[in-house]
């Protein structure tokens, strides 16, 4: 007879069920993306799958755990699709491999591997080859409608050599959305003007409107299934929003709106995807308000005055430091004390 | 007389078990047990003192164990008549470990002791007189806790408030049901008795929203009775909304203070069974001999409330639930979230059980493999106590006793929530319940010390003769003395709390019923 100590009932929920559902709230973004911006996504996406994969396995032999149950938990795929949705279409191999390797190797494993890293592994990665590989990671294809099918050759031929053949450099580089409003407003124009120009849709950009409302559904859905909670993303988009509405009416000429804002670049994949990871962000439920929250101003302020065109990478890795300090200071009061820990 | 039903608003903690009731069993009373074992340890507090030797004939309800001087505990009563066959150490049933037993052969005759004797109006007695009765029948806590209710109802002065608490929010777990559905009004009479020994003005009788004939029964009983004192409060299915703690959390909208007393809230939650069994032997003169007990689970043939007497096999009691169904996955003494295993059928009923849950081998969670916590912060959302279970755990791995203490370790109730919801399968309730008893030997080890070296200091004053010096450190220590006798008060009750059945958790003395 069993003898084990209670409880002795269990509510069904495990590790892999939770990254499951993760990778199945990532499913419309992921086919939004391939849809508007082509098939590189989908060549760089199964290339990180297999990398980040490889490298889980790699380093879970190193460090002498057993590789099966680990290796299919979910982890790993997480990690290998958001730096996918991250890196432009267009993006040669090697560039994969070092996000994958910076992710799940160093950013992973060398803090002892699933729960122990102190910075989203993904973000890590995509980070990396941005610093390293800026001429490779800086172009997005222009979105016209849906994605150019016909030049599939040259994008697999970008993936494995990194150059593209003469004719089709115009039609699969470009900038996004957030990085044209950039350059325009620093050349003098108004968001009128700007949002008149091709790239733009009605609300947002053409077709990053509807890459972020796939993520935002995506996101309702984990909120709905309780595999997240709404405290982070809530208060990322809402101080987001807010700073978007305070300087668009004080001066709608030079700062785009908060609809425009919020449905640029990885506005959603950010709040609902990298934001919630548990591992590195805060514990209690006011510090991932805390958490959101700063990561959204981070966000505005990187967007607005920063060198990059969207600043999610940087502010999570920036909000990963502060964590722990969050952490300290948001433990919730216990039953019967009169005080916080 | 309209009788005023509240209902509670579900809490943002806990585990909707609503989808997991498992309905009202019938109430039978078991047969009479041809032996008995009757543990001399079965509350909160010391070994009661046996009373009489092997060989002796003793009769149904004649006191067998005393409370020890200056200690706290409660007497112990035969419960059948017949020949004391042996007193020897014994495992305790729910317990790790071995306790003094009386083993009371039955002569079949149930003849009643004749030193007890019941009263026509109780209500007229002196309140010290009914205080004294409670203590001398023995009666404890029957939520599990087994908190000796004389005591916990000692405190007359500053309680407003008497809760009874028939929530049992466990799933399985009906025996309260069984008797808030067939005797409303001797739960209500021993309520009347304990207000006035508490001198409070009302009473809220906590149900559970899913026990509809209970709620009917208690309502017309309170009618009938005409004591506007009474009122229920309706309380939603989920768990653990019965832990004594919690309980006067959601009808009061005051904590217990950390450390505190049982009564500092203004609020005494007594379990319903205990209240019926006050006014059992205020009116008859039968003490606590027996209980209700839930036999139930896929394990046996017939689930069924047994009203059986102490000390009775709980194969006898397997066997009046229709024996085993199948080969049983476990024998648990409580529920599913908080009962501890039985190594065997030999072993007794005790005053703190008020559940055997025979699983059968497929309502167990099978064993699965323990995976990194990955910090999803599910264990947080659902703690009735508001701790972080994430953290507690990474403090535990490191040892770091300071900021278990901190981070409200011994404020840990054990409910079991975390460990439900833990997607990475992490046993935590173990360790934590595993780690507040190392907290509590941490403390006891410092206090002692602290003794120590005031009594070294004492020693070195008197041998040095310094008057002034000795003047000074005199008046420092009557201050601490006094303050020391709180924390005497406390420190035992929370060994108690610390040592005591699962079922009863922190807060010294819970009258859980979960």
């Amino acid at each position: 007879m069993s003898r084990r100590r209670a409880p002795h009932w269990a509510g069904g929920n495990s590790v892999p069920l939770v990254m499951q559902r993760t990778l199945l709230a990532l499913l419309p973004v992921l086919l939004c993306m391939v849809v508007f911006l082509g098939p590189g996504i989908l060549l760089n996406a199964s290339a990180l799958l297999i990398f980040c994969l490889g490298f889980e396995a790699i380093a879970l032999q190193f460090r002498g755990r057993p590789v099966t149950p680990a290796l299919f938990d979910g982890s790993a795929a997480i990690t290998a699709l958001l730096i996918a949705l991250a890196l432009p279409p267009l993006t040669p191999w090697w560039v994969t491999l070092t996000a994958a390797l910076f992710a799940i190797l160093l950013a992973k494993h060398v803090y002892g591997g699933l729960g122990q890293n102190v910075f989203n592994p993904a973000m890590v990665g995509y980070v990396t080859v941005l610093i390293a590989f800026p001429a490779e990671v800086a172009d997005w294809p222009a979105i016209t409608g849906a994605g150019d099918w016909s030049s599939t050759n040259a994008t697999l031929g970008f993936f494995l050599t990194g150059a593209l053949p003469a004719d089709a450099v115009d039609a699969l580089t470009g900038a996004t959305p957030l990085d044209d409003i950039k350059t325009q407003l620093g050349q003098m124009r108004t968001m009128t003007e700007i949002t008149a120009r091709d790239g733009f849709g009605a609300l947002a950009g053409r077709g990053w409107g509807w890459i972020n409302v796939a993520a935002l559904a995506g996101g309702l859905w984990l909120i709905r299934k309780r595999v997240i909670t709404w405290h982070a993303p809530g208060a990322m988009l809402a101080t987001l929003a807010g700073l978007y509405f305070m300087f668009y009416a004080i001066e709608p000429a030079t700062n785009p709106s908060p609809v425009l804002g919020l449905l640029s670049g990885g506005t959603m994949v950010g709040a609902f995807f990298i934001v919630t990871d548990p591992v590195s962000g805060a514990a209690s439920n006011t510090g991932r308000l805390i958490f959101g929250a700063g990561t959204g101003a981070l966000v505005f302020g990187m967007r607005s005055w920063g060198a990059y065109p969207d600043g999610i990478a940087f502010a999570i890795l920036f909000m990963n430091m502060l964590a722990p300090l969050i952490d300290r200071y948001t433990v919730p009061r216990v039953y019967g004390h009169r005080k916080r820990p | 007389m309209k009788v005023v039903v509240d209902t509670i608003a579900p809490p943002d903690w806990g585990l909707d078990f609503s989808g997991a009731a498992h309905g009202s069993l019938p109430l039978r009373a078991a047969g009479l047990p041809r032996r008995v074992r009757v543990p001399l340890l079965q509350h909160t507090g010391r070994n009661a003192v046996p009373l009489i030797t092997v060989g002796d004939r003793v009769s149904t309800g004649q006191p067998i164990g005393a409370i020890p001087e200056h200690s706290l505990g409660a007497r112990v009563h035969a419960p059948v008549s017949g020949q004391v066959t042996d007193i020897a150490p014994g495992p305790l049933s729910g317990r790790n470990r071995s306790v003094p037993c009386i083993t009371i052969e039955s002569d079949g005759q149930d003849e009643r002791w004749a030193g007890y004797h019941g009263h026509e109006r109780p209500l007229s007695l002196a309140t010290p007189a009914l205080r004294r009765a409670i203590i001398e029948a023995g009666i404890v806590g029957l939520g599990g806790a087994t908190f000796p209710a004389g005591v916990k109802l000692n405190r007359g002065s500053g309680v407003g408030t008497l809760i009874l608490n028939g929530v049992e929010c466990e799933p399985h777990i009906n025996c309260d049901d069984a008797l808030l559905r067939t005797d409303p009004a001797s739960v209500l009479a021993g309520a009347q008795i304990m207000l006035r020994i508490l001198e409070a003005g009302e009473c809220i009788v906590a149900l559970k929203q899913s026990g509809a004939a209970a709620l009917t029964a208690m309502r017309e009983a309170i009618a009938a009775l005409d004591d506007d004192r009474f009122r229920i409060a309706l309380l939603p299915d989920i768990y653990p909304t019965g832990g004594e703690a919690q309980l006067i959390q959601l009808l009061t909208g005051q904590e217990l203070p950390a450390g505190g007393l049982p009564w500092d809230s203004g609020a005494i939650c007594q379990n319903v069974g205990t209240a019926a069994a006050v006014a059992r032997f205020l009116a008859t003169g039968e003490p606590l001999i027996s209980r209700i007990v839930t036999v139930t689970g896929g394990g046996v043939t017939e689930p069924v409330n047994l009203l059986a007497r102490i000390g009775t096999p709980v194969a006898d009691l397997i066997d009046a639930a229709g024996g085993y169904a199948g080969e049983p996955a476990a024998l648990i003494m409580g529920g599913p979230m908080m009962g501890v295993p039985l190594a065997d059928d030999s072993l007794p009923l005790t005053k703190a059980m008020n559940c055997l849950y025979v699983p059968s081998a497929d309502e167990l969670t099978p064993a699965a493999a323990e995976q990194p916590c990955i910090r999803c912060g599910d264990c947080a959302t659902v703690c009735p106590a508001n701790l972080m279970p994430q953290l507690l755990l990474e403090a535990g791995r490191t040892q770091d006793f300071g900021r278990l203490r901190e981070l409200g370790l011994p404020d840990c109730i054990e409910c079991g929530c975390c460990d439900y919801v833990c997607p990475s399968h992490i046993p935590m309730t173990g360790q934590f319940a595993d780690g507040k008893q190392r907290l509590y030997e941490i403390a006891f080890e410092k206090r002692r010390g602290e003794r120590a070296a005031r009594r070294f200091a004492a020693r070195n004053e008197r041998l040095d003769g310094q008057g002034d010096a000795a003047a000074g450190q005199a008046s420092l220590h009557d201050v601490s003395n006094a303050a020391a006798a709180r924390d005497e008060l406390s420190a035992l009750l929370a060994r108690a709390g610390a040592t005591g059945t699962p079922q009863q958790r922190s807060k010294n003395d819970p009258e859980n019923e979960t």
